[in-house]
């Protein structure tokens, strides 16, 4: 066990190191040594003048910002002496299932390259280069032929390894009995019961106003949308993101939503992103990859085929392209149980130094992918801000969803939470649709995977997308909400 | 009651010799056997004497019966004939309530006699509303007046219709205005037709050379070949785009009277989008500028299963995420002005009759400042359903139009809101709840709540064999009973049939194992979550 204070001190020690380098540092000591030629600072006093400066120009706040959002992301550090696959995964047989569901999967990517005979990446020509670059805001007037592209998997495929999977361990003396083996998911891990989640989601409780219902047509506004708006335009004056986070609980006013997304998810949209992306984007025009054709296809079955999100395919294939190669994304593997797949330089299989990520960010695309992007469009309309609230999505939240893993907001417990649920609050429904063959997990499977994209109205989508940054977690995708 | 005959002669024939009992208003309607033999089941004869009356409905109460005839298919006849009450009228048989075209209209509706509580679907003069030209000529006369009598601040209220000018008689009037503006975009639009035929945009004269020939022919030779009346009418270059994509709204409303004006505006809507990206380098490219779903279904690229609309809600979303809720306010409250403007331009020119009440299909362009313009207005709008969702919306929108065209005489006539409708204007604007007297960039906010509650949500769907794809649609069912909290979610059957021409999506995965089937019932899950 480790105890508190060393517990506190290394993560101060990692936050520290992460913040060191990055550009809220550098502007930090850009604007102290700015603020030596105010009057106000005097050399007697000279830190906490600074620190008094740093304070009111808001330059504190985004600091804590800063800290807040790597507090959310990365999880608490385990005993020093574990080795690193524990901060991703800590139980064995998890790994091992993640790790052979990834050789299949990239099996079956690599099978699809050779019977294409299309490289999995190459560079493209400059007239290529040329008229991409043209046709850049309207890439979904394309309509390359992929009848021939398969989607690597889709979520069914996953549901039947989950469904098989199983702790050596663990051994069931019990007779098979009607409790333990009415569930598709037979892993003994740690869900909360209705009692744990009332406490954890104590704002979503009867007595609290919520957006979505107690903004409705037949409740005066005076009630609790006034005051609710209210409060949420002075969060986005303070700028606080911890503030934002407690606030979205509610729910967020339309209006407002963009901006407190950015402000929990910690982007602000810097010239130096902005540049991020725009070398990403020559990135795209200057190499072309196979999962290039996996995404186009995706977005054309999925989103291009959806009545909402239909008007935004141009964006998406600008995201998503951008996505696959954006190398940052391989920090997330750090404490994520998926490994990013690697690939040889032609002739050199097994040898180290000429391994690559593949695809470069190590995620590769399944059937439904894109929809994780579609909802965003209705929010942010600026490309590279697009981007960056996308991929800070992903690495904080998405990417649990298509990994095995035994963290609480990953799909395995999702799943289970939402049997046992199901099972125990209602049970002759359970039953009865078992008996029609139609077993919950499956119907509720593919809604959970895609955090429920394409699945609601696109209003209550984002209502409930407000409660997975408000909590920080997924499990509000297995529970009822509203 | 009227008889629709056909052939104007015998129309005065045709007439009840045993008067009916006016209609009662909050009363049941007579028994058919009292007027005489044009019941249910009878072959419709207009031989005097009881009929067989229809059973009484178990509360003892007579039950109203409305004949109905309807001169079309799909939404309107199903909402119609699944009226409680209502029976379709039979060929020759009297009716009390017709939805008829515009055709009809214009052969039969002077020659027929109606009775009192008798209802039909339009005005005899729609077209001074839905054609084109005379829109213009009415709305430009307005204009005067109300600079005469209000002053220009309030004319300027009326500068929601880009500058039209009839051809060919106005041509000259054109020609002056274009060689104001060199190198602007202007579109030609013939009035009589609809769904986008024969428009086509230009920018230099010798586009419509056609027209100046026209214009010095004397009187004999304009008779012998009809030269079809245009409209040309200055383009929308700054169309206001989502996704790259122009687009249009659909919004309806409902007449019931012109003296006094009492109009309802239609919660919901819809905006559609045209196929392909915008841009001014193609003008001849009709699937880039015509947002008509006629012409977007000829397109190339147009996949049936895509739809190119979205309702008005998300519209609404959208932008309210966009610019916020205030301007996004403003953009509604001049849609309104809109509407109450266009219908008092044309007050004083219909005829007036109690017997009419009449849908209207505005089409509204939003530019890039969020500045709404009126199109046209359609007065037979499209009520084709063109997926699921449209049926539902236009079943929704015929059922509360009959709700209150009100054959029944339930309401009181007090009411501000029926259905998805909200009243927009009772002769006179309209104030919404709470809201007396505030005003909105100086329009007065009027009882309208287009786009933000969906007035369908919550009902169940009318069952239509139309399901192609499978969804849930979840449904904005939130009860407090007895403090549970419900989601529901709706799961409809998976259907794979394919209907010829339209992609099916393959998603048979690499990693493929068995493909299990879902049930076959409608599911219907609900979680709860008890406190």
């Amino acid at each position: 066990m480790l105890d508190p204070d060393s517990g506190l001190s290394l993560t101060i020690a990692r936050i520290v190191q992460r913040l060191q380098g990055s550009s809220l540092h550098s502007q930090l000591e850009r604007q102290a040594r700015v603020s030596l030629h105010k009057p106000e600072i005097k050399l007697e006093s000279l830190k906490e003048d600074i620190k008094d400066f740093l304070k009111t120009s808001g330059w504190e706040k985004k600091l804590q910002n800063a800290v807040y959002s790597e507090l959310n992301v990365f999880p608490s550090p385990c005993h020093p002496a574990a080795p690193p696959e524990h901060m991703k995964e800590p139980l064995a047989y998890m790994r091992k299932a993640q790790g052979s569901w990834e050789k299949r999967i990239l099996k079956s990517l690599n099978s699809m390259c050779t019977e294409l005979s299309i490289p999995l990446a190459q560079k493209r020509p400059a007239s290529e280069q040329k008229e991409l670059l043209n046709k850049w805001n309207e890439m979904g007037t394309d309509e390359p032929d992929l009848s021939l592209f398969r989607p690597v998997y889709a979520p069914k495929d996953f549901l039947e390894v989950l469904m098989n999977l199983r702790n050596p361990n663990y051994e069931n003396g019990e007779q098979p009995s009607f409790r333990n083996h009415l569930g598709l998911i037979q892993v003994p891990l740690k869900v909360k019961d209705i009692p744990e989640l009332k406490e954890d989601f104590s704002e979503l409780g009867l007595n609290t106003g919520q957006l979505g219902i107690d903004d409705s047509a037949q409740v005066p506004p005076e009630f609790f949308e006034n005051e609710h708006v209210r409060v949420g335009q002075k969060v986005l004056a303070e700028q606080d993101s911890a503030a934002a986070q407690q606030y979205v609980r509610q729910g967020c006013p339309t209006a407002l939503r963009a901006d407190l997304w950015a402000l929990i998810l910690n982007i602000s949209n810097q010239p130096e992103d902005i540049l991020y992306y725009e070398q990403l984007k020559s990135n795209v025009i200057q190499y072309d990859l196979l999962v290039d054709s996996l995404i186009y296809k995706d977005v054309k079955l999925t989103a291009s085929n959806d009545d909402y999100y239909f008007v935004f395919e141009d964006y998406l294939y600008q995201v998503l392209l951008c996505f696959s190669r954006d190398t940052s994304v391989l920090d997330h593997f750090t404490y994520s149980s998926a490994t990013p797949p690697k690939s040889y330089i032609r002739g050199k299989l097994g040898i180290e130094e000429y391994a690559v990520f593949y695809p470069p960010n190590g995620v590769i695309p399944f059937h439904g992918f894109s929809m994780y992007v579609a909802p965003l469009c209705f929010l942010y309309h600026e490309p590279s801000k697009l981007y960056q609230i996308f991929r800070e999505m992903y690495v904080r939240f998405f990417f649990r969803l298509h990994s095995i893993s035994s963290h609480p907001s990953g799909i395995v417990s999702l799943c289970l939470l939402f049997e046992t649920l199901l099972q125990t609050h209602l049970p002759q429904l359970f039953y009865h649709l078992r008996e029609i063959g139609a077993q919950p997990l499956r119907i509720s499977f593919k809604w959970m995977v895609r955090a429920f994209s394409g699945y609601l109205a696109t209003d209550q989508l984002l209502l409930l997308w407000d409660r997975i940054l408000g909590y920080n977690s997924l499990e509000v995708l297995a529970v009822p909400q509203r | 009651m009227a008889t629709a005959a056909a052939c104007g002669a015998c129309a005065m024939a045709g007439r009840r010799a045993a008067a009916a009992a006016p209609r009662a208003p909050k009363k049941p309607k007579q028994r058919p056997a009292e007027r005489g033999g044009a019941g249910p089941g009878s072959t419709g004869g207009s031989a005097p004497g009881a009929a067989p009356l229809p059973p009484p409905p178990p509360s003892g109460r007579p039950r109203p019966c409305v004949r109905f005839k309807c001169g079309l298919t799909g939404p309107v006849l199903d909402v119609l004939s699944s009226r409680p009450g209502w029976q379709q009228a039979k060929d020759e048989e009297e009716w009390d309530f017709l939805w008829c075209d515009v055709s009809w209209l214009r052969e039969n509706f002077d020659h027929t006699y109606m009775e009192e509580h008798v209802r039909i679907c339009h005005f005899r003069n729609h077209y001074e509303l839905s054609r084109k030209n005379y829109l213009v000529k009415n709305l430009k006369r307005f204009r005067k007046q109300l600079e005469r009598e209000a002053g220009k601040l309030e004319a300027a209220k009326c500068d929601f219709f880009p500058k039209t000018f009839e051809m060919p008689s106005e041509y000259h009037l054109f020609v002056e205005e274009f060689r104001k503006k060199p190198g602007t975009t202007w579109i030609m639009k013939p009035v009589g037709r609809s769904q986008g035929k024969g428009i086509f945009l230009f920018r230099k004269l010798k586009d419509i050379v056609d027209w100046k020939k026209d214009g010095g022919r004397t009187e004999e030779q304009k008779d012998e070949t009809q030269v079809e009346t245009y409209v040309a009418q200055q383009y929308i270059e700054n169309p206001y785009l989502i996704g790259g994509r122009k687009f249009d709204l659909r919004v309806y409303v409902l007449v019931t009277s012109y003296i006094p004006l009492k109009a309802w505006l239609y919660r919901d809507g819809f905006a559609r989008f045209s196929n392909t990206r915008f841009t001014l380098n193609s003008i001849d490219d009709h699937y880039v500028h015509l947002t008509n779903v006629a012409v977007q279904k000829t397109a190339r690229d147009y996949d049936p299963e895509k739809g190119c609309k979205w309702m008005i809600q998300q519209l609404r979303q959208y932008l309210t995420a966009k610019h916020g809720a205030g301007s996004v306010e403003v953009l509604f409250a001049d849609m309104d002005n809109i509407f109450i403007k266009s219908l008092q331009s044309v007050q004083k020119v219909i005829i007036s009759d109690k017997h009419c009440f009449e849908l209207y299909g505005y089409d509204i362009l939003i530019d890039r400042n969020l500045k709404p313009w009126l199109l046209e207005v359609n007065a037979s709008p499209s009520l084709i359903a063109s997926s699921q969702e449209d049926y539902e919306l236009k079943c929704h929108l015929l059922k509360d139009t009959l709700h209150i065209v009100d054959m029944e005489g339930r309401l009181t006539g007090k009411e501000k809101r029926v259905g998805g409708f909200d009243l927009i204007w009772n002769d006179g604007p309209v104030s919404r709840e709470g809201n007396l007297g505030t005003l909105v960039n100086g329009n007065f906010m009027a009882n309208t709540h287009l786009g933000t509650y969906s007035p369908s949500a919550g009902r169940v769907p009318c069952s239509h064999p139309f399901l192609t794809k499978r969804r849930a649609r979840a449904f904005h069912l939130r009860t407090r009973e007895q403090g549970v909290w419900t989601l529901g979610l709706r799961v409809q059957k998976e259907q794979t049939f394919s209907k010829s021409g339209c992609k099916q999506p393959d998603c048979r995965s690499t990693v493929e194992n068995k493909h299990i089937n879902v049930g076959e019932t409608t599911l219907f899950i609900a979680l709860l979550f008890k406190f």
